[in-house]
């Protein structure tokens, strides 16, 4: 099993861009799941009425931000609601710098995002090899 | 008080008790999309809308295959259900892990009748949107007065 040796955390830099600082009223915070193999990183996050085209995916000086807009609700009479169409999605997470980020590949499908970032050569585990 | 109902004034006092107990309002508007692994009954999400033809389910299956999903209208009632895969947990380190997987069942009643004939339904980004049309009975008509 690969070792957790990059870190995962949600502090932004910027003040403004901060994800607890910013208001809480319009935007979900999408529930993901992040996993590590030997060459990537992973991130899957739920974020269901997004269109491809209004997804923001952002890495920036290590910190790397998921932003969607969903797609404004059409104007229906509403008789019962459980979850809100409209407002956007915004999460952020901090990740070491040990990306090769050439090598970043994102996916969606049916409402779920799939970010894959490669590990540079230099956070890959190295086995080395003992001489006789 | 046309038609007090005391059966009816009691299903809503249940359901206005069990909102305050699911937190309802922003905190489960903005709630997890999908968790049925905690509670099956409750997910998917859903949102029940109309206009003058046509009652709107639309169901939050971030993730799941349209052909996976199976719905079902039976007797003034529509049901959804399918499965979402887990994803595999071998081989990797974890970091986070908030998205639940699993199977689930929901059964909405409609408030009025519907034409199971004609309902049709479409999943895009995740979301799925079935248009039940209101049966012919049911819509409501325009009656004019006319004054002398």
């Amino acid at each position: 099993m690969p070792q957790k040796d990059i870190s995962v955390t949600r502090q932004g830099r910027s003040l403004a861009e901060q994800e607890h600082l910013r208001p809480q009223k319009n935007h979900i915070r999408p529930a993901v799941d992040i996993f590590e193999t030997e060459q990537d990183l992973v991130l899957v996050a739920d974020m269901p009425g997004v269109d491809k085209e209004r997804l923001d995916i952002n890495l920036e000086r290590g910190i790397l931000t998921l932003k969607g807009e969903i797609e404004a609700s059409n104007h229906r009479e509403p008789l019962f609601r459980e979850f809100s169409l409209g407002g956007s999605y915004y999460r952020q997470f901090e990740l070491s710098d040990v990306f090769d980020s050439n090598k970043t590949s994102a996916e969606f499908k049916n409402g779920v995002l799939t970010l894959t970032l490669a590990k540079s050569e230099a956070a890959k585990p190295r086995h080395i090899e003992i001489q006789h | 008080m046309a038609n007090w109902d005391i059966l009816q004034e009691m299903e809503s006092l249940r359901r206005e008790i069990d909102d305050v107990f699911r937190g309802f309002g922003t905190a489960r508007l903005l709630g997890p999309t999908f968790l049925p692994r905690l509670s099956g009954r409750e997910y998917p999400h859903i949102n029940l809308s109309e206009d003058e033809n046509n009652l709107y389910v639309e169901a939050l299956v971030p993730g799941i295959e349209p052909q996976n999903i199976d719905l079902n209208v039976m007797k003034g009632s529509l049901t959804i259900s399918g499965e979402r895969q887990e994803s595999e947990s071998s081989g990797r380190t974890w970091h986070r892990r908030e998205r639940g997987g699993g199977t689930f069942l929901r059964s909405i009643e409609l408030p009025i009748a519907v034409n199971s004939e004609r309902v049709e339904a479409q999943c895009k980004n995740g979301i799925l949107t079935v248009t039940l049309p209101k049966a012919e009975g049911a819509k409501p008509k325009k009656i004019t007065v006319k004054i002398d």
